[in-house]
């Protein structure tokens, strides 16, 4: 109960005191009212001289490096397509020079080739001819020693039959025979 | 670079425990002995004034415990916007990009809603905000002091608005300023009649904006040491406690808000001034 007691006694005290709330103590009134006006007048002067051009110009910095640093990334891009680009054009190049040497080289080898062709066609023909020529002479040789063989035969003949024959019908029988 | 930004950080963090201990001290050394009682309501007792020093009458000039929390505001917004972004960094420690959300929400807001040509008066506008933010979230501190409880205070945080705007308004826009009063958009039968209403309208402007902050803030401090004092009944002291928490909770939602609805208001009176023709 001693609490009940106590809690009656403050009531009382609080009471006697005045109004309940502080809020309507005008004689409060200039002295909150002064501390205010210099305590906005403080804060004034820290937010408009320091803090805020400070933050604005950090937000202004961090809104300028971000922009510089994309321009930057974008013209990295742009140089990345030129090297690209330049390389498939040396790419291109070097593809089409390389044709253009094969083809070159082939050309070159075709002549070499044809002319090599030609002198051994020359050659050839030559070969051939002289060989004709050679087979010539040889069917030649053989026809007249095949008459000299057959008039020896024949006259051989003759003889051993015991008939003399002169030379000059030995020959015309013989002619008339190879020809026949 | 790295060792340039890692002095000033040691150097912050000394200020900033520096700022604390002080902070700390005033606190204790200035405050009321915590005295024995019982089950005793004075839900009222922490919104008296009383001098920091001695026990004499209070001239406008004395400090007392309205100095002491609008001093620790101050020293508060200067911890909050002048030593934590003393790094100017590119890429914000936590304390400055704390400070550059703040910095960045006024200015929306104040862009957003009183256009290109209000961003002028954004410094004016953070200085409202800022005071009224840092005396609520002070205020919730135990053992506090919370300016914005007297309408003394929030009733020329009002005025100073509102006078600002009105004047603001004449000089701006001259005569057409009343054209704010008169809705050409409504039947010529109704016009003066909706133009009593929109003066009557605008000459509580000042009233409500006070009284909805002082209001708001004292309620949610007398409801948090109503229930305070049933923690000295031992029954009741859960329940008051977990009360006590939620209330609290509360309060932090109702500190920020206050200040927010105080600052939007302000934009849109700002926004009346500069555009009375919409």
């Amino acid at each position: 109960m001693s609490v009940d007691t106590k809690s009656v006694a403050d009531a009382a005290e609080a009471y006697e005191k005045g109004p309940g709330m502080p809020q309507l103590d005008i004689s409060t009134f200039p002295n909150q009212i002064f501390w205010l006006l210099v305590t906005l007048g403080v804060m004034y002067f820290v937010l408009a001289r320091i803090a805020l051009p400070r933050i604005s110009s950090v937000l202004a910095e961090r809104q300028g490096t971000i922009t510089s640093d994309i321009a930057a990334a974008e013209e990295l891009k742009l140089k990345a397509a030129a090297a690209e680009s330049a390389y498939n054009q040396a790419l291109a190049d070097a593809r089409a020079e390389a044709q253009a040497i094969v083809a070159r080289t082939r050309d070159e080898i075709q002549v070499d080739l044809d002319a090599a062709i030609a002198v051994a066609d020359a050659e050839i023909a030559a070969k051939a001819a002289e060989s004709e020529k050679a087979i010539a002479e040889i069917r030649d040789g053989a026809v007249d020693a095949v008459k000299v063989v057959a008039k020896d035969t024949a006259k051989a003949v003759v003889a051993s039959m015991g008939f003399e024959a002169d030379a000059k019908t030995l020959t015309a029988a013989v002619s008339a025979r190879l020809k026949g | 670079m790295t060792e340039a930004n890692s002095k000033s950080g040691s150097f912050g963090r000394i200020a900033f425990w520096v700022i604390l201990v002080v902070v700390g001290l005033a606190i204790v050394l200035t405050g009321k002995p915590l005295g024995e009682e019982g089950l005793a309501f004075h839900p009222m007792a922490q919104f008296e004034i009383t001098p920091l020093f001695g026990d004499g009458d209070i001239s406008w000039y004395t400090p007392t415990n309205v100095t002491k929390w609008m001093g620790l505001s101050v020293l508060a917004l200067v911890g909050l916007l002048v030593i934590g972004t003393r790094g100017r960094a590119i890429v914000p420690s936590r304390m400055q990009s704390v400070g550059e959300l703040m910095y960045g929400f006024i200015y929306k807001m104040v862009e957003d809603i009183a256009g290109k040509d209000g961003v002028k008066y954004f410094p004016y506008i953070m200085t409202l905000f800022s005071f009224i933010l840092f005396s609520n979230v002070l205020g919730l501190l135990p053992m506090s002091y919370t300016p914005t409880t007297h309408i003394a205070v929030t009733a020329v945080l009002a005025m100073l608005v509102f006078t600002f705007v009105t004047v603001l308004g004449f000089v701006k826009n001259g005569a057409s300023f009343l054209g704010l009063f008169w809705v050409s958009s409504a039947p010529m039968v109704l016009r003066p009649v909706l133009a009593i209403i929109e003066l009557i309208s605008y000459f509580v402007r000042p009233v409500s904006h006070s009284i909805r902050l002082a209001g708001n803030i004292m309620a949610g401090h007398a409801v948090v040491k109503v229930f305070a004092a049933f923690a000295a009944v031992t029954i009741m002291s859960p329940l008051s406690i977990a009360a006590i928490t939620a209330v609290y909770g509360l309060e932090l939602l109702v500190a920020f808000i206050q200040a927010y609805v105080f600052t939007i208001l302000t934009c849109v009176y700002l926004k009346d001034a500069l555009h009375p023709n919409h």
